[in-house]
């Protein structure tokens, strides 16, 4: 558990970094440490199709958020922050972590299912019937195709429409652009 | 000459394959490993993004066009859709695993309606995540254009 502990360290160090660095590109390299170590954590959390998700949709999101920097010119922030504006946020934020902390209690310990201190939840029925129900091995590939076709249904036609919505705001623009570019 | 240098070139010409097969394995085998439609359609957006870093935008334009994306992504959520509507047909309700009673578990063909699915959102991923990075890419030229007037 060790690494466990060193990972989610260096994570919110490398995090601290990308949001206090006034370099966007080094900021944006931080973010991925923070993607990639996320997705090693989900390894050692015993999820890897989450792991496997995250490490594909980090890459193709770097690359995007590279090329997008390295498009423009390098911006710095600046600016100087006010006191009361210091104050006020690190309040809020103690206030959100201490109820984090009551969160945190209610949970179950790790490694322990939540079935076994409340009974009769839908989790319980999944990890139970999942394979006669479905005769799925991957009981992930089960819950989101199967039990919950739904969400996955909502879910593609989110990415269809902003899809749809980008393609036909750039498509104008970028037509006459080629037509130029073949003048 | 446009894209990347000639090392870039001939890796990303040997490794395109590769990631194009895991990428398909990733989405067939959903159902038994850990993966599914929405992994393996990343996947295999990102060996047609790694051609467009290597080799340039006309070249993948010349493979897959922006018609053609739309397209294949428009193919991809209708296959999913429907998927949904053959379980009301034959099941009587919305999304139901009609073919789960046909098949044995632990196979390749198994779980039923689980692998077309994790298939017709393989295809609709992996179509519209190039197609984001194929209008950003088009969008980006218009930005460096305007710029030089």
């Amino acid at each position: 558990m060790a690494i466990f502990y060193i990972l989610l360290i260096f994570m919110v160090i490398a995090a601290i970094i990308a949001v206090e660095t006034k370099d966007l590109l080094s900021s944006v390299i931080c973010l991925g440490a923070v993607g990639f170590g996320s997705s090693v954590m989900f390894v050692f959390l015993r999820a890897p199709d989450i792991a496997i998700t995250q490490i594909v949709v980090e890459v193709l999101s770097l690359i995007i958020l590279i090329r997008a920097i390295i498009a423009r010119d390098l911006t710095f922030i600046t600016g100087d922050r006010e006191f009361f504006g210091v104050v006020i946020s690190v309040v809020i934020i103690f206030i959100i972590f201490l109820a984090g902390v009551k969160v945190f209690e209610t949970l179950p310990a790790f490694g322990t299912t939540i079935f076994e201190k409340l009974p009769g939840v839908a989790a319980e029925t999944y990890l139970k019937k999942g394979l006669a129900d479905t005769g799925a091995a991957n009981i992930i590939a089960a819950i989101i195709l199967d039990y919950r076709g739904y969400d996955t249904l909502g879910e593609a036609t989110v990415l269809f429409t902003s899809i749809v919505g980008a393609t036909v705001l750039m498509r104008e623009k970028g037509k006459k652009l080629l037509e130029d570019i073949d003048k | 000459m446009k894209g990347m240098t000639i090392i870039v070139k001939t890796i990303a010409s040997w490794v395109k394959v590769l990631i194009f097969l895991f990428g398909i394995s990733i989405v067939l085998f959903g159902h038994l490993t850990p993966g599914g439609g929405f992994a393996g359609g990343v996947i295999l957006a990102s060996s047609y993004v790694l051609l467009m870093l290597a080799f340039g935008r006309e070249f993948v334009e010349k493979n897959l066009s922006l018609p053609a994306a739309s397209k294949i992504d428009c193919l991809g959520a209708f296959l999913f859709a429907l998927i949904a509507i053959l379980g009301f047909v034959f099941g009587g309700v919305f999304f139901v695993n009609y073919l789960v009673k046909y098949s044995q578990p632990l196979r390749l063909i198994s779980a039923g309606t689980i692998p077309l699915s994790n298939i017709a959102i393989g295809i609709k991923v992996g179509a519209s995540l190039f197609l984001v990075v194929l209008t950003l890419s088009i969008f980006r030229l218009r930005q460096s254009t305007d710029k030089k007037e």
